[in-house]
């Protein structure tokens, strides 16, 4: 388990380190598991790889829709993936010396699910990135993507209702777990490796025991849906889905109050849940806004970050449980989704203007 | 009324139901001065065809790149697939997978181009032909369809609009000077006015009785204070009246189950049986209206939603026709205001677009597997047979065999049916 930082970080010091520049609209973003690089996906149906040491940018071109699910596994061992997240804070801090040649990268993989219903696993430290695998996995679109903690199996999920499993090795299907009934909008898998989380539109967060393919729990997110009867549609869904590091917090983010589906009016809204014992607690922005959150991350120490748009673009911070953000930061365009370094003193966001943009986590003091 | 909710809320969206019934019956003549005892003389020479038509309106307009113009793979395109149809070369969108197998029977018209972007007047725009002019209120589609179609036999009001939901009743003012024979009648959510049948302690004999009385007021009334509002009055009776003697034709529980099933079990499918009842018992013109598809937010996600209930009724209503042997007698054209903008803004929504669109038609005189106009490579412009609101109204009414060039005579005086400067889209007639 990575243990990064040992600092808490001041959310009233973020400050943008840079954007990292590609021009078609952005969908998703993450890190790889050793936080060298972030990996975006955007509306040209590419994912964009910005290497954060020598700000080199890799296409991955293969899907034929739009990608917000992305996964990783790593392949180099533990002690090596801590020597490499080390690597990439000190490459992150000074910058990396012109006369200096770049480490190799470290090797990973990547899955990737599009719209098209179509898994791709990458080689993710790959000079020229091709396609390595590609899987018809769901009728309709994918819309989240999640590894295991072990590094054995992925899993998807998507507007079919399904959340399927797979072999990370060579693609198999394993199992297939039914009974959302509707767009299944996210899932991830418990940092303890027994559980995995599916989260639906209707705001429904199944905890699953992924090995048994048994139901062991529900969770109530339904304040992320509704079904808007004067535009006769559902919206909502738990658009981003994570655990804190330990496991010991769940968080899914997305739009609530709506009074109008169409427009998008309504408020930005995180639900955390204490692992152990399920209950809801709602995150709220202390300042109104209107719109949607679209991707959230809990830091090791217990920070909560958010990030949406609507009305304006912006980040939130929250600390624990209290419900109140403890401060706002304006963006400069919507943020379509938010991930946290591995090393936790950065996240990024993907932008709908066609950047991420990288922000620097400072710790207080 | 039943008015579509839009998203942006524009001023000009919310007719208030209480607004609306209080212009209602004043409206429809005042402008052209016609007065209430003009006279929508038709081109008397037009047949009594036993051809209808059916009207789908997608309210708040549905986008053309996720229904009959898809771009996919361009910056516009959005996520979605094109896939093949029933016509080799034509591809529409995937939300479309039981309408592509009714190609064969569609045309497409891609080339439109109404130039208003408003929710209210494109509306208007697209349902009378015309831009409005301070001189004349000019009649919706159906009321159009309704005079020149109606038949002296019929039992039924000659123009029906099934809304999703709201109220149901008479007194629409969308037959301007046609006159209130040719208003809608609006069945909100498909169900009849209610409070039509006599009541239950009221005999027979007494209720002729009541009504002879009513209509004996009534025309002492009109011989010296007749208007507008009068003939509009006494028409929603005799509305009222032909609705309730055939209050059977509303139950769609009628159909055989298995034939409902296959149009779907929900809402809409619900309103497209209705429809294909009440066409085949004689309704002259039939629209059903869809909403919502005013995806300013969320537009990929809600055209799932959408399309996804549209499609399957869409698809099984030409079945059914055909099995009927209506087909070729009934036109069906599937309209909104206007399309959606290529360009896919922050929300994932698209917002109003009225320079590049479609519309899909079908059955009676429309030559299937054809496709008219062409869009650019990403949607944004018209580059091929561009049509307006003038050219659409003109075809719809030669696809039933009537002339558009053809004058109506309200107040004696020569208004053509359809906009003179436009024409019929001939390469879409077969």
């Amino acid at each position: 388990v990575i243990r990064f930082p040992h600092f808490p970080p001041d959310a009233t010091k973020v400050r943008l380190d840079r954007p990292l520049k590609h021009g078609s609209p952005l969908l998703g973003c993450r890190f790889d598991p050793y936080g060298r690089f972030l990996f975006t996906s955007g509306q040209d149906r590419t994912l964009q790889r910005f290497d954060l040491l020598t700000g080199a940018k890799t296409g991955f071109v293969g899907h034929a829709s739009w990608v917000r699910g992305m996964a990783f596994v790593p392949q180099a061992d533990e002690v090596t993936e801590q020597a490499a997240i080390q690597a990439g804070m000190l490459g992150f801090a000074g910058g990396w010396g012109a006369a200096l040649a770049p480490p190799k990268a470290l090797p990973f993989t990547v899955v990737s699910g599009d719209y098209h219903g179509k898994l791709i696993w990458w080689a993710g430290e790959a000079d020229e990135p091709k396609p390595v695998r590609q899987v018809e996995a769901h009728n309709g679109w994918v819309r989240a993507v999640a590894a295991s903690p072990d590094g054995r199996v992925i899993a998807s999920c998507g507007n079919d209702g399904l959340v399927k499993l797979w072999s990370a090795a060579n693609g198999a299907p394993v199992r297939t777990l039914t009974g959302h009934g509707c767009h299944v909008y996210n899932l991830a898998f418990h940092p303890g490796g027994d559980r995995l989380v599916s989260a639906d539109l209707k705001g429904v967060v199944k905890d699953w025991d992924w090995r048994s393919g048994k139901l062991v729990r529900e969770l109530d997110a339904k304040a992320l849906h509704k079904y808007d009867a004067g535009f006769m549609a559902d919206i909502g869904g738990a658009r981003g889905l994570t655990f804190a590091a330990d496991g010991s917090r769940l968080a899914c983010c997305g739009i609530t109050n709506v009074s109008n589906a169409f427009a998008g009016v309504g408020n930005p809204l995180v639900i955390t849940f204490d692992w152990a014992a399920g209950k809801p607690v709602p995150l709220t922005p202390k300042e109104g806004f209107q719109g949607t959150a679209w991707g959230v991350a809990i830091h090791p120490l217990g920070l909560v970050i958010a990030g949406g748009g609507g009305s304006g673009y912006a980040i939130w911070f929250w600390w624990g449980s209290a419900a109140a953000s403890i401060h706002a930061l304006a963006v400069p365009a919507s943020a379509r989704d938010l991930a946290l370094h591995p090393a936790g003193d950065r996240f990024a966001v993907a932008g709908a203007d066609g950047n991420a943009y990288l922000y620097v986590l400072p710790p207080r003091g | 009324m039943q008015t579509c909710s839009y998203a942006c809320h524009s001023a000009d969206h919310d007719l208030s139901r209480r607004g609306f019934l209080a212009s209602a019956a004043l409206g429809a003549f005042g402008v052209l001065g016609v007065g209430p005892l003009g006279r929508a003389n038709a081109a008397g020479d037009l047949a009594k065809s036993g051809k209808r038509v059916l009207i789908i309106y997608l309210g708040g307009g549905v986008s053309q790149l996720e229904s009959w113009d898809p771009k996919p793979g361009t910056d516009t395109g959005g996520p979605f697939r094109a896939i093949p149809t029933s016509v080799p070369g034509t591809h529409i969108s995937e939300l479309l997978p039981h309408t592509a197998k009714q190609m064969h029977r569609l045309a497409l018209i891609r080339g439109i181009n109404t130039a208003e972007d408003e929710h209210n007047r494109a509306s208007n725009l697209i349902l009378t032909g015309r831009r409005p002019e301070p001189a004349i209120e000019y009649p919706q589609l159906g009321a159009v369809m309704a005079r020149l179609l109606d038949s002296d036999k019929q039992t039924l009001p000659g123009h029906m609009h099934i809304t999703p939901g709201g109220g149901s009743g008479f007194g629409k003012q969308d037959a301007t000077f046609l006159g209130p024979r040719f208003a809608s009648v609006t069945l909100g959510d498909g169900k009849p006015p209610a409070d039509l049948a006599r009541p239950g302690g009221l005999t027979s004999a007494a209720d002729l009785e009541r009504e002879a009385l009513r209509k004996k007021l009534n025309a002492r009334f009109a011989k010296s204070r007749r208007s507008a509002a009068t003939d509009a009055y006494t028409e929603s009776f005799d509305q009222a009246e032909r609705v309730s003697k055939r209050a059977d034709i509303f139950d769609v529980t009628a159909e055989d189950p298995k034939l409902a099933d296959r149009y779907g079990r929900h809402d809409f499918g619900r309103h497209m049986l209705l429809a294909r009842r009440l066409l085949e018992a004689g309704v002259s013109c039939v629209r059903v209206t869809h909403a919502n598809y005013d995806t300013h937010h969320e537009n990929f996600d809600f055209h799932i939603e959408q399309l996804g209930e549209f499609d399957r009724p869409f698809a099984a209503f030409f079945d059914d026709l055909a099995d009927r042997g209506m087909l070729d007698s009934t036109l069906v054209i599937c309209l909104s205001e206007f399309g959606r903008t290529p360009g896919i803004n922050h929300l994932y929504g698209r917002d109003h677009w009225s320079k590049a669109w479609s519309i899909a038609m079908g059955g009676c005189g429309i030559k299937g597997g054809a496709v008219i106009g062409k869009t650019n490579a990403n949607g944004t412009a018209v580059v091929d047979r561009e049509v307006n609101a003038g050219h659409l109204f003109h075809t719809y009414l030669s696809a039933v065999g009537l002339n558009g060039t053809k004058n109506f005579h309200p107040n004696d005086r020569p208004v053509t049916i359809a906009d003179p400067t436009a024409a019929t889209i001939k390469e879409v007639l077969a």
